[in-house]
């Protein structure tokens, strides 16, 4: 039977690989930013498989926000991506050193 | 029993696509990867009868963020071998990081479920329920104050993406309105008195 542990496994296989995917992908600034949509996706999982479990739709609601916020999120991450890339004619994050940090 | 074969199916498809997603050379292909996954978690929430999400999954994220991308994806010029030079450095360290993140959430899960807590399957819903109607039933009457913020954050990204990327373009030549609409005849034409020419 198909229930809470199955997803919570496969929402913690998906976090763990896009962990993964931005330490390996470390110099590319639009594959980062893939990755983080993937953990978003893990953790809506989380919350869907919960609110299932539990029998609240409340989880469901949330993951509604959850979605608003990260198409936000991407927007406002791609657009200083497009001006990043038109001033440095690089998204290399190695080399964004302007502020020394 | 059916439900279990498409819940492995679909979970292998998924965790096929997101190591596409980190692995693939071209971005291109990493985003057709991240479509791909998305679309089997649609799949995966359509088959834990969160309908309305699975669907609005496949609309928004399919539709609109990856064709968002996809467009700055393919905008960029990057020069994709410069960029994945020097990726392999870390990848044991990551693999580690990994390991361990999965094993201990993983036992997390299995050792704490055994008690019961956590076990069994989703309980189904009655016949004629509708996933839609109830999630439509919470949002609007419990938390419709956080549903006006989503909004204002919605406008907020729509500014904050235009401010952004909008330019003044140096050396281009415009219509000033203003100054057209203001001028006076006597500026442009200048009426001169000057005797008639004799016949030669």
């Amino acid at each position: 039977m198909i229930g809470l542990q199955h997803y919570l496994t496969l929402s913690a296989m998906l976090f763990v690989l896009s962990i993964v995917g931005i330490i390996i992908n470390r110099r590319n600034l639009i594959l980062i930013l893939m990755c983080i949509e993937l953990m978003l996706l893990a953790v809506n999982f989380n919350f869907i498989a919960f609110s299932r479990h539990l029998g609240d739709d409340t989880g469901q609601v949330f993951v509604f926000f959850i979605l608003t916020v990260a198409a936000a999120e991407a927007a406002i991450g791609l657009a200083i991506l497009v001006v990043l890339f038109r001033n440095r004619r690089s998204i290399n994050v190695q080399e964004l050193n302007t502020m020394k940090g | 029993m059916f439900q279990a074969i498409l819940f492995y199916l679909f979970s292998a498809v998924l965790m096929g696509a997101a190591l596409g997603v980190i692995l693939s050379r071209n971005p291109v292909h990493a985003v057709m990867f991240l479509v791909l996954a998305f679309f089997q978690s649609a799949m995966l929430w359509i088959l834990a009868e969160a309908e309305f999400l699975g669907i609005v999954l496949v609309l928004v994220y399919v539709g609109a963020v990856m064709v968002l991308f996809l467009f700055v994806v393919m905008m960029l010029d990057i020069n994709v071998e410069a960029v994945r030079r020097g990726l392999t450095r870390y990848w044991f360290l990551g693999l580690g990081f990994a390991l361990l993140m999965a094993v201990e959430i993983m036992q997390l899960i299995w050792l704490r479920g055994q008690d019961g807590v956590l076990a069994g399957g989703f309980e189904p819903y009655p016949e004629g329920y509708s996933n839609t109607k109830a999630l439509g039933s919470v949002l609007y009457t419990e938390h419709v104050y956080a549903f006006e913020i989503a909004a204002v954050i919605l406008l907020l990204a729509i500014v904050a993406a235009i401010t952004l990327t909008m330019r003044k373009r140096p050396g281009l030549k415009v219509q000033n309105i203003a100054s057209q609409v203001a001028v006076k005849a006597k500026d442009r034409l200048r009426v001169v008195k000057m005797d008639a020419e004799k016949r030669q």
